[in-house]
């Protein structure tokens, strides 16, 4: 089976979630990488030490800023000429779109956010989570190509084999795009979909006796941030924060924020309504602190402490730098 | 400006699921506008008050698409269009996208289609790309902001890293996420003219979907009880809490 992966990257710096998708592609068949921007020798590079098999690449500065039209015509018509028999692409917010348009061009079936997938006589059967996690339901698709973009951290990243490389084809670029992009406003950090651990407040952090809420909310996610860089983590948030102002709308998990598959997910002042759950119940293991014994957080959550979280957290990122001897 | 927003019925996140045999059951809870679709109508709605013109609301659906179409209206759209499949089979998200990209084109004249960035049930998030590379516009997706200056679009775009800014021709597609603003609610007035409002259905043919939904399952359970770690201080329970986690040996 012929496989190509959609390597995802920012400026170059491929998302991890990218390497996931080749290290399924290559358990199913022939892995190659398509890289699509400008400079790309780095990622090129680093496609093959995570196991591509050859890399497709269009490396041109008409590809260096992300344009979903430019990708996907360039994309689409390297797929139309070579016949692919299976596109893999992270969901990432620039795989899906891609994906979908590329599905569009080649009026291919388009399956988003897979958990699971498995070729059963030839034909692509997926498994993915909807209604808001409530449900998995088994998608097949009865045509070739099959586009299917992957759930970050559903699948395991493969390990890096430095100094591995192998032949790079170019493919034609097809830059033209309606579309300008007239710059960015990037945040910093670890991105909360690339995260093996996430740190997340609600609003248990924005009360604190003496202080108001906002104090109390910076004081809260100051202790949240220390104990995130303790596990090299990323900093979540519940939507009643969110939309109280104390943390920005990107690190909203949930429902109508992001669907996170993190190792570790700590969640500190955080009821766990249905619509939290929704983004993170498929943590692997969820760890609770909540002064309230009956949220319903502790329902999904494998370690739970009923405590205040202004005094856990300190005390955890304390025991927790201990052990692992990070400063 | 001729302003189009596609909406879609869908049951509220509240709304508890079953699993019987393969097939899903809902409680009765009543169905609702798709959440993220109320931040659509919203945007449809302040670029029609920031440069004038009108918004039509269009829903692919049977009778039950009337309820997206109907808070649409109570919001202030200007008119609302039912679309039926005229063979009235299940839709994937790109057989979706050819009825929505026909619609549109057959409406005429549209300079902006606006959606919201997923649908609570499907959760695929694809649709408003989709129709856009049928409709050969520009595609701009996860919207917190937008600014339309005569013929060009600006739109912020929410990405992983942060924000893109970019812009285009009219007529673009758009999608909108949850901090571009609060979605007004419907008025009093809004909701009677919404009640009274006789919603046309176009019926147009659908391609066969290439992708179709299978069987349901149940999500993997967190296996074990949720553990409760206790202690004398908040420094003993963070040692042991501590311990567990890293005989989880996740980091
Ligand atoms: C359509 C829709 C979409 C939604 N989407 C999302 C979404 O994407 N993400 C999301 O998060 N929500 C979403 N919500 C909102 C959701 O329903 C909840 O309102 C929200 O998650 C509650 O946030 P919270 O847990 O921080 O606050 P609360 O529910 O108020 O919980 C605060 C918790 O903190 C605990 N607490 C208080 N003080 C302390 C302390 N000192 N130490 C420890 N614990 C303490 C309390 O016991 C309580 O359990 C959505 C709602 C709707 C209707």
């Amino acid at each position: 089976m012929n496989i190509w992966v959609y390597i995802d990257h920012f400026k170059g710096a491929p998302l991890l979630a990218s390497w996931e998708a080749l290290g399924l592609a290559k358990r199913l068949g022939n892995a190659t990488a398509v890289l699509l921007g400008h400079p790309m020798e780095e990622a090129v590079q680093a496609a093959f030490e995570f196991g591509a098999d050859a890399v497709l690449l269009a490396d041109d500065p008409a590809l260096a800023d992300y344009r979903a039209e430019a990708f996907a015509s360039t994309l689409s018509a390297a797929a139309s000429a070579q016949t692919p028999d299976l596109l893999l692409f992270p969901t990432t917010s620039r795989g899906r779109e891609i994906a979908a348009m590329t599905a569009a061009d080649l009026n291919a079936g388009l399956l988003v956010d897979v958990t699971a997938l498995e070729i059963a006589a030839g034909r692509v059967v997926a498994t993915r989570p909807v209604y808001g996690g409530k449900a998995l339901v088994r998608e097949t698709c009865a045509v070739k190509p099959a586009l299917v973009t992957l759930r970050g951290r559903a699948f395991p990243k493969p390990e890096q084999q430095i100094g591995r490389s192998g032949p790079v084809t170019r493919i034609e670029v097809r830059a033209e795009a309606q579309t300008t992009v007239e710059g960015y406003s990037t945040g910093e950090g670890v991105s909360l979909t690339d995260a093996g651990v996430i740190v997340s407040g609600g609003r248990g952090l924005t009360v604190f006796p003496g202080l108001d809420e906002k104090s109390a909310a910076a004081r809260g996610f100051a202790l949240l941030d220390e104990l995130a860089a303790v596990l090299n983590g990323a900093v979540g948030a519940s939507r009643a924060v969110v939309d109280a102002g104390h943390a920005p709308y990107a690190q909203q998990v949930g429902q109508t924020g992001k669907l996170v598959s993190p190792d570790l997910y700590i969640a500190c002042g955080i009821s766990g309504a249905i619509q939290h759950l929704a983004g993170m119940r498929t943590a692997k293991v969820i760890v609770a602190i909540n002064t309230d014994a009956e949220a319903p957080i502790f329902q999904v959550a494998r370690y739970g402490v009923v405590g205040d979280l202004y005094q856990i957290v300190p005390a955890l990122t304390a025991a927790l730098k201990k052990r692992l001897g990070r400063q | 400006m001729k302003i189009v927003v596609c909406v879609k019925t869908t049951l509220p996140s509240e709304a508890q699921i079953r699993l019987e045999g393969g097939k899903l059951i809902f409680d009765n809870t009543p169905p609702v506008i798709n959440p993220w679709d109320e931040y659509a109508v919203e945007a449809a709605l302040q670029q029609k008050e920031a440069v004038g013109g009108t918004v039509t609301a269009l829903s692919i659906g049977d009778e039950s698409a009337n309820v997206a179409l109907k808070h649409a209206l109570a919001m202030g759209a200007d008119e609302a269009i039912r679309i039926t499949d005229s063979a009235l089979g299940a839709l994937d998200t790109l057989a979706t996208a050819r009825l929505l990209a026909a619609a549109v084109q057959k409406l005429g004249g549209v300079d902006l289609v606006c959606f919201g960035r997923q649908a609570i049930d499907g959760d695929s998030g694809v649709t408003p790309a989709q129709t856009a590379r049928l409709l050969g516009w520009p595609a701009l997706t996860l919207a917190s902001a937008v600014k339309i200056e005569g013929r060009r679009i600006r739109v912020e775009r929410s990405i992983e890293e942060g924000r893109q800014i970019v812009s285009a021709d009219l007529p673009a597609v758009l999608s909108v996420v949850k901090d571009f603003a609060e979605p007004r609610y419907p008025t009093f007035m809004g909701k009677r003219k919404a009640d009274r409002a006789e919603i046309p259905v176009w019926s147009l043919a659908a391609p066969a979907p290439l992708v179709a939904w299978g069987e349901f399952a149940e999500p993997p359970r967190q296996t074990a009880q949720c553990e409760i770690i206790t202690g004398a201080s908040p420094e003993e329970i963070a040692e042991k809490l501590a311990e567990k986690i890293l005989a989880e040996k996740i980091l």
